[in-house]
């Protein structure tokens, strides 16, 4: 076990998961010899030679359609997109070919292919490198969308999709990369260091796709949470003193029922949170689901703590973040009654 | 209310226009094809195939052509190819063609849905496929179907796709004669245009990555060269030096519009090479044997690690663009009768009747036998249904519509699953 920040779990996974087999390959802007603007694939090539890391033009349309090809050759690609902001003209290649080829060709080629992709916000990012696109692809049948929230399930999640036969796209949370922001933006940061999940082991471990996590256990309301939220929601509750049940659910797609039924028929009470904007966010399919299944449980409307409906704002960013505010009123509408 | 935008304040400044490219001929027009530039068939020399890619720029701007108006194999790009591999390449062009004819007709029948001829374009999938090693991998566009047939791909196999009845191996998720064969190194064809093009460099670079001696050929047609999808698959091939064959099949109508609106005003299609500083050749895509001599160098090329060649086939979609559009709507009624550069099929049979290596009576023969080979797999493949009976009764096991939308099937496709069911068994109620 080694402590280790979000980057360094991730820059673990690669090393794992490239040291035990050949046809794992890492290609995106700036990845090869500098290691990615992040450092997430520092010394990887290095490690493991220019034709197994490399640079590429800024094509992310390029990146996407040249990492299909290599995946339907064999190779397992781990295509860097350097923030999700940059990954729409990619989109019509993970849309229309990515997420389409098995069923197109009933399962007679795959696309093992992993988009790793750092998204959201609270860096001074502007409009263009803070944005959280995540819902845009849990629309997508045939996508596998992952949000890691901690350092170690972002290694054992990002080996999972790297072994995965389906394309998966692995938003890494930016704002978490060095230290678990609980979206208090004027205290200091707490670093990795002190959090249980970044104990992480050095070798090979999987955390299994589909799977949530309770993340807080608690009685009074339950929260569904991923990246950055899942800590706001946990410093919200303490800091309103609710007693609030904090799922972090890992994967949205295909998102764990089980864990958010169980949890929701316990408390009665549902807040749904993200840091993407409000209108056909991935909030919208949670309430959907929540209504359809503990309809009878619920106590009360289940509540959305979202990002405004605006692009990100580069000054004003702590007025579009959804901090422990938002979350603390959504959290006290949805306890009333 | 509308708004005046315009700002016309300096009185000496030029009032702009906008140019929309208009083809030289609509319906009602005669058809004028005498401003295409025919250079003389062997005048286009032949580079080292270690040349430099600049040494092959000049070759952008001509036409490589080597049967002449003789259909004698003249020049330095004559690949002097035996009698058999001509006669194959001629009966794998008429195979085409015959096919062609029956799904066609199969469609207005109503027997499926929508068919795409290749008709006067057999050469360029047929002689690539001939030039290529059988396992060369092939990542085509909708007119390249003469892989699959010269490959020896089973004509069963391609009309249970075309009827998506219950013999189409795709289980009738995919549009007709959209097919993937991964045995025959073809991949599956998307609908989305010019896709597959960055896909067949990164399959090549793969190859490249992992030692392998295999190389990729793919094919896009002139309309969807303005995707971005082909400047980036062209960047990453120049890059990498992939070991790739990038075509450019211009036939020079995208649907209605003719290829100007792609761009084919300004220059030619193969002098996008220019730009990217890759190797470019521009050739007459009805000639058979100019089509194999130009992939031949290009393969030998990617082969040797000498990266990726970008090639025009300059041609003329005879028909429509599928069964969907009448080309006499938008251009002169039976234009392609009129293409200077003739009909691929009869180009070949003559330099074979030439050579002493065929004769009409063999060739009548041959249309007979292929006619009749097409005609008795389609009895076969429609044994297994056909789209419209498939409509009524489905040809597949419903519940395989929520397969391989992932390896395994997540708990919220089961329970879709479980719905449909329940649905299709309360309608049968």
């Amino acid at each position: 076990m080694t402590v280790m920040n979000m980057i360094q779990a991730i820059n673990s996974a690669h090393h794992v998961m490239m040291d035990r087999d050949d046809n794992v390959v890492a290609l995106g802007e700036d990845v090869g010899f500098f290691g990615g603007v992040f450092r997430a694939t520092e010394g990887l090539q290095k490690k493991f030679g220019r034709s197994r890391v490399f640079d590429t033009p800024i094509s992310e349309g390029g990146i996407m359609g040249v990492a299909i090809g290599m995946a339907t050759y064999g190779l397992r690609p781990i295509a860097e997109i350097q923030f999700a902001d940059y990954i729409y003209p990619g989109f019509d290649q993970i849309v229309s070919e990515a997420a389409r080829i098995r069923y197109r060709t009933a399962g007679e080629w795959q696309v093992p292919l992993t988009i790793r992709s750092p998204y959201g916000g609270g860096i001074f990012g502007g409009p263009t490198h803070s944005q959280s696109p995540e819902a845009l692809f849990a629309h997508i049948a045939g996508i596998t969308t992952i949000i890691p929230s901690n350092p170690y399930d972002a290694k054992g999640l990002l080996i999972s999709a790297i072994e995965a036969n389906d394309p998966v796209v692995f938003f890494e949370p930016k704002r978490i990369y060095n230290g678990p922001f609980d979206g208090f933006f004027d205290r200091p940061v707490t670093p990795w260091a002190k959090h249980e999940k970044a104990e992480v082991p050095d070798g090979h471990y999987t955390v299994p796709i589909g799977e949530a996590v309770v993340a807080r256990p608690g009685e009074a309301l339950t929260v569904l949470a991923y990246g950055t939220m899942v800590h706001v929601a946990i410093a919200t509750a303490e800091a309103e003193g609710i007693d609030a049940e904090v799922v972090d659910l890992r994967t949205i797609v295909p998102v764990d029922i089980e864990t958010i039924e169980a949890s929701v028929k316990k408390t009665g009470r549902c807040v749904v949170v993200h840091e993407a904007t409000r209108t056909a966010g991935f909030g919208a399919e949670l309430s959907a689901l929540v209504q359809e299944r503990c309809f009878y449980h619920l106590e009360a409307p289940v509540q959305r703590a979202t990002g405004w409906d605006t692009p990100y704002p580069h000054s004003l960013e702590w007025a579009y973040f959804p901090g422990p505010i938002r979350l603390g009123t959504a959290f006290k509408k949805a306890l009333e009654d | 209310m509308s708004q005046d935008v315009t700002s016309v304040r300096g009185t000496n400044r030029t009032r702009l226009s906008l140019h929309v490219p208009e083809p030289d001929a609509r319906p009602g027009d005669e058809i004028d094809f005498s401003r295409i530039a025919i250079p003389a068939a062997g005048s286009a020399a032949r580079p080292d195939v270690a040349a430099a890619p600049a040494d092959t720029h000049p070759l952008c701007y001509t036409l490589i052509r080597v049967l002449d108006d003789e259909a004698k194999a003249v020049g330095p790009w004559n690949p002097r190819l035996d009698p058999d591999t001509l006669r194959r390449m001629l009966r794998d062009m008429m195979k085409v063609r015959a096919l062609d004819k029956r799904m066609f007709r199969a469609q207005r029948q109503g027997k499926t849905s929508f068919y795409m001829k290749s008709t006067g374009e057999e050469a360029i999938a047929v002689a690539a496929a001939h030039a290529l090693a059988s396992d060369d991998m092939c990542f085509p566009t909708y007119r390249q179907s003469g892989l699959l047939v010269a490959r020896d791909y089973p004509l069963v196999e391609m009309m249970c796709q075309i009827y998506s009845n219950r013999g189409d191996k795709l289980k009738g998720r995919q549009l007709p004669a959209l097919y993937s064969d991964r045995d025959h190194g073809f991949f599956t064809i998307s609908g989305n245009l010019g896709t597959q093009y960055p896909q067949a460099v990164g399959w090549a670079m793969g190859s490249a990555i992992k030692g392998d001696s295999r190389i990729v050929a793919t094919w896009i047609g002139d309309g969807s060269t303005a995707e971005g999808d082909f400047h980036s698959a062209v960047v990453f091939a120049g890059v990498y030096r992939a070991p790739v064959i990038l075509n450019v099949v211009n036939n020079q109508w995208a649907i209605s519009s003719f290829a100007g609106i792609a761009g084919g005003e300004l220059t030619t299609f193969a002098a996008r090479a220019v730009g990217y500083g890759i190797a470019g050749l521009r050739v007459d895509g009805n000639d058979a044997l100019a089509v194999y001599a130009a992939t031949s160098w290009a393969a030998d090329r990617a082969r040797s690690n000498l990266g990726p060649t970008l090639i025009e086939m300059f041609t003329y979609r005879v028909e429509g663009h599928s069964t969907s559009d009448d080309p006499a709507a938008y251009r002169p009624q039976n234009a392609g009768d009129k293409w200077p550069l003739g009909d691929p099929i009869d180009r070949l049979s003559r330099h074979l009747i030439g050579l002493g290596e065929w004769d009409d009576a063999r060739h009548e023969a041959l249309e007979a036998e292929l006619d009749a080979e097409v005609r008795a797999a389609q009895k076969e493949a429609e044994k297994l249904g056909t789209l419209v009976a498939s409509t009524i009764d489905f040809p597949h096991d419903v519940t395989s519509l929520f397969e391989d939308v992932y390896e395994t099937m997540p708990w919220h496709l089961r329970e879709q699953q479980a719905q449909m069911v329940a649905e299709l068994a309360a309608k049968r109620r």
